[in-house]
């Protein structure tokens, strides 16, 4: 393989990496938030209880999100040299006013939240808890900001080949970053509200019927019932906004081949790129055509648009767009599922997390994992979506990339992927662990039985 | 001056002076956490828990130090950004794979179960090795201008051990001011062999950075530069002498003195960055490209520098506080 290839595996190997911490941690620190405030109101020990073993996770989650990030921000230069030199001067402000508005305040002020609750007053714990999901949000406000920016850039110049700034404001309020940056929350939003519920139903399977842990399964199903139909509606109007600016992606999106009136959505197909068709498809007819355009013969742009006179493929590839983006709505659609029936299950009977079927505690289970599933997802489509293009109509991916030897970057590559695997492994065994360990109470906390399996599991505590 | 007349010379050499601070201040901060990692072997498992619970509410700002100053040399110099990086694309990979086994390490050795603790302790040792001695390597490279040959090789490896040995001595320093009893004294026998290396360090890296390049020959050895560069190497000498004499009365019944070593070493770092700083000035890819050309857009450095000003102080206020909320002797690391 020749070093560009490797060097977008590479990224995006990096990057996906890192996306999984940020996730977590950006809404996990409202949520923690929100266990403080709680306690503070109540006094009431299981939201102290639910804030000391969710912190955990935080920290963990955040040093991932750190390590990871560190690396991202070198891969600029040593992979995409060309991206900021063409681009440095309006990529270069927005990074910096992430790491100098948002980093340093995370960095800081969590050694205070995790370690200071008793050195510091209660009301500095509360504020540094605050300042830390607050630091998390900014963080993704500003590279969201950029990232949009490159799909869908505004207010500069070219001279040179170099771009330049001349409107903050356009840069800053580019058309696709509102909606990107609330569908990022958003699926933040979900990812914890599933972890959260995943890990607890995990607990209460295992016997553990504390304040605790009721708490957290019912603030995590809640949350995400309240979060999913929101984010299938910003969804909607996001693909919407992709149709007015990357036209391209959104018919690699749908599988669609020819400008047409009419189309289906489609449910499954095999996008051939070689034939120009689709192979077995199935799908709803107009589907596409009333989602995008509000009508049944709504008129929906192709990929045989964006092929040029001489055969030039100006498109992005159309398979990985597809499935991804199917993947994405899927696992929406089945948070969607899941969450309603657990939350309605809750609301009828009043009893709370008592009245869930074991079939919903050991579906949430592994739908612990499902926000991983669809953010990824989510982002595959919209970068892959992107491609040629690095930002969209200014620079491809191949004039960016480094004049670097191959085997370096294959040897690199190699390197990274096997930390992260094992990295990875490590985290979600201890995830696990800490969840067991949890159920044996490493927590002081008014005391309720717990079945002998969970007894059983007892482990020391650290 | 004239030179505050025209943006496009005063804003880039703010920018670098920014950016030069960042990475003084990352050195030093970094600089003593890393070198905690490295002595981990010399600890025996009850000190390894103190030894991280002396760093460990502040690492991560430490590290954001690197990440500022990673990111002004991205967003103030972005053509020298991207020669150095991709000229240091090994020993950068080495660095940040170092970062993350050392990073997540100070999370997991607490978290996963007892027995996996060990591997975790070792995972800490090796990142910070890694990550101490690819920063060396770099610098030793950076210092050689960069060039590929069978003797700037040789010297990065020199100045590979030799920034580790700086930075396990800074970390045993900062062991002296957090720690007490058994620790403490240990900290002390550390810094008391370390600050040979040191010495020898800093005189290597003095005597071969004007040998390889004449420019930085003539702009040391030149009258009546000489003169005022002069104190640069006698104040470090006179440095390294009174850590010398303020480590001979430690450790003591009274703790006096504990912070003493640790506050000279800061100053020894800060003349050794000195003399470097203005041994390349005015390149920022030595002998290739000036600051002045490599610097982005005035406008948008500008946008930077507004911003700047208003933050940089608010960060030294909060890290002030971090510091203050967790002063005194290093004490077990709860959540509770
Ligand atoms: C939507 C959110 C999001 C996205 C798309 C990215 N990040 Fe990130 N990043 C975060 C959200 C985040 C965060 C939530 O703010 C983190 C996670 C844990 C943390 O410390 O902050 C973080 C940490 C983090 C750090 C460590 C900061 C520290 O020392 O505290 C760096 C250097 C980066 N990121 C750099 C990047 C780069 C160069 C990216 C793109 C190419 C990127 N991140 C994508
Ligand atoms: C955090 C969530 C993100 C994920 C999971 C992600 C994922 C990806 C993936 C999978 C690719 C490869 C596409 C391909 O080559 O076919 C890619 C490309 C790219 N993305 Fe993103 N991206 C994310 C956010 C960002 C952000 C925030 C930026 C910029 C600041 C960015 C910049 C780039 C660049 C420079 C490339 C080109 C390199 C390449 O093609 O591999 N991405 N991204
Ligand atoms: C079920 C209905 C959903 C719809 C219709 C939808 C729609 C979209 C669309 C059209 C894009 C591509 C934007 C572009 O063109 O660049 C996108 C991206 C993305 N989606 Fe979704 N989405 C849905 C659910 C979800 C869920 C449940 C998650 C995560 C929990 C999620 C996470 C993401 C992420 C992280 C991105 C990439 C960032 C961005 O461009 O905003 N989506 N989504």
């Amino acid at each position: 393989m020749d070093t560009l290839m490797l060097s977008r595996i590479q990224f995006g190997a990096n990057i996906s990496f890192h996306i999984l911490f940020p996730t977590i941690t950006i809404a996990l620190g409202w949520v923690l938030l929100f266990f403080k405030l709680r306690f503070n109101a109540t006094g009431d020990g299981k939201w102290m209880e639910a804030y000391q073993f969710w912190v955990k996770v935080f920290a963990l989650s955040f040093a991932m999100g750190v390590v990871s990030g560190i690396t991202m921000s070198f891969q600029f230069g040593t992979n995409w040299p060309g991206f900021m030199e063409a681009v440095g001067n309006i990529a270069g402000p927005l990074l910096a006013y992430e790491i100098m508005t948002a980093f340093f305040l995370e960095a800081v002020f969590l050694g205070i939240m995790l370690f200071g609750f008793s050195r510091v007053p209660g009301w500095l714990h509360t504020l540094s808890t605050f300042l830390v999901a607050f630091g998390t949000s900014m963080s993704a406000f500003w590279i969201i900001v950029l990232n949009s920016w490159m799909h869908t850039p505004q207010g500069y110049e070219m001279i040179d080949g170099v771009a330049h700034a001349t409107s903050w404001f356009e840069i800053i309020f580019n058309p696709s970053m509102p909606y990107r940056f609330i569908h990022m929350m958003l699926a933040s939003g979900l990812t914890v509200a599933f972890l959260v519920a995943g890990l607890s139903a995990f607990r209460w399977l295992l016997g553990d019927r504390s304040g605790g842990v009721q708490a957290t399964l019912k603030t995590g199903v809640y949350l995400g019932a309240l979060l999913i139909p929101v984010q299938i509606f910003m969804g909607d109007l996001h693909g919407l906004n992709t149709l007015e600016y990357q036209p391209q992606k959104v018919a690699a999106m749908e599988g669609n081949w020819d400008t047409q009136s009419n189309v289906p959505l489609l449910l499954f197909a095999i996008p051939d790129e070689e034939a120009r068709e689709n192979r077995m498809e199935i799908g709803i007819p107009n589907g596409a055509s009333l989602i995008l355009k509000h009508k049944a013969d709504g008129v929906v742009p192709g990929l045989n648009d964006f092929v040029t006179e001489d055969g030039e493929v100006l498109h992005p590839p159309v398979a990985p767009v597809f499935w991804s983006f199917r993947i994405m709505v899927g696992t929406g659609f089945a948070m969607l599922l899941l969450s309603w029936f657990a939350a309605f299950k809750m609301m009828r009977k009043g009893r709370g997390p008592a009245a869930l079927p074991r079939v919903a505690l050991f579906a949430m289970v592994p739908m612990a994992f499902s926000g991983w599933v669809a953010t990824l997802a989510g982002w595959y489509t919209t970068e892959i979506g992107r491609q040629p293009w690095l930002v969209q109509g200014v620079l491809t991916t191949e004039q960016a990339v480094a004049d670097v030897p191959a085997p370096f970057v294959g040897i690199t590559l190699a390197a990274y992927l096997s930390i992260y695997v094992l990295l990875l492994g490590a985290y979600i065994a201890v995830l696990f662990y800490l969840a067991r360990k949890g159920v044996s109470g490493d927590v002081p906390r008014p005391r309720t039985p717990l079945s002998g399996q969970a007894v059983a599991s007892n482990v020391p505590a650290e | 001056m004239e030179m505050f007349d025209d943006p496009a010379r005063w804003l880039p050499f703010t920018f670098a002076a920014l950016m030069g601070v960042s990475i003084l201040v990352y050195v030093v901060l970094d600089g003593f956490d890393l070198g905690v990692g490295v002595l981990f072997p010399f600890a025996t498992d009850d000190e390894k828990d103190t030894m991280v619970a002396s760093i460990g509410p502040f690492w991560d700002a430490n590290e954001t130090w690197l990440v500022l100053a990673i990111g002004l040399l991205l967003v103030a110099f972005p053509t020298a950004h991207g020669e150095i990086l991709t000229a240091l694309y090994l020993p950068v990979a080495i660095m940040l794979i170092g970062l993350i086994l050392r990073g997540v390490a100070f999370e997991f050795r607490v978290k996963a179960p007892t027995p996996h603790k060990a591997s975790w302790n070792a995972a800490f040792l090796v990142g910070s090795l890694m990550t101490s001695l690819s920063q060396g390597f770099m610098l030793g490279k950076y210092i050689m201008g960069l060039e590929s040959t069978l003797g700037t090789w040789a010297f990065a490896m020199i100045t590979a051990v030799f920034l580790t040995v700086a930075y396990s001595f800074i970390g045993a320093c900062w062991l002296i001011l957090k720690t007490e009893g058994a620790l403490q004294a240990k900290a002390v026998q550390w810094a008391r062999g370390g600050i040979f290396g040191l010495a020898l360090g800093l005189g290597a890296v003095s005597l071969a950075t004007p040998l390889v390049s004449a420019r930085i020959f003539d702009k040391w050895f030149a009258w009546p530069e000489m003169l005022w560069l002069a104190p640069l190497p006698i104040l470090s000498a006179l440095t390294v002498l009174l850590l010398w004499r303020s480590l001979s009365g430690l450790p003591n019944p009274q703790d006096k003195g504990a912070r003493t070593p640790f506050l000279y070493s800061i100053v020894l770092f800060v003349l050794a960055f000195g003399g470097l700083a203005y041994s390349f000035y005015p390149y920022v890819v030595p002998e290739k490209i000036t600051i002045y050309e490599a610097a982005s857009a005035p406008e948008s450095l500008m946008i930077i520098l507004v911003g700047a000003v208003v933050v940089i102080p608010m960060i030294g206020g909060y890290t002030a506080l971090a510091y203050t909320v967790f002063k005194g002797k290093a004490a077990e690391l709860r959540y509770d």
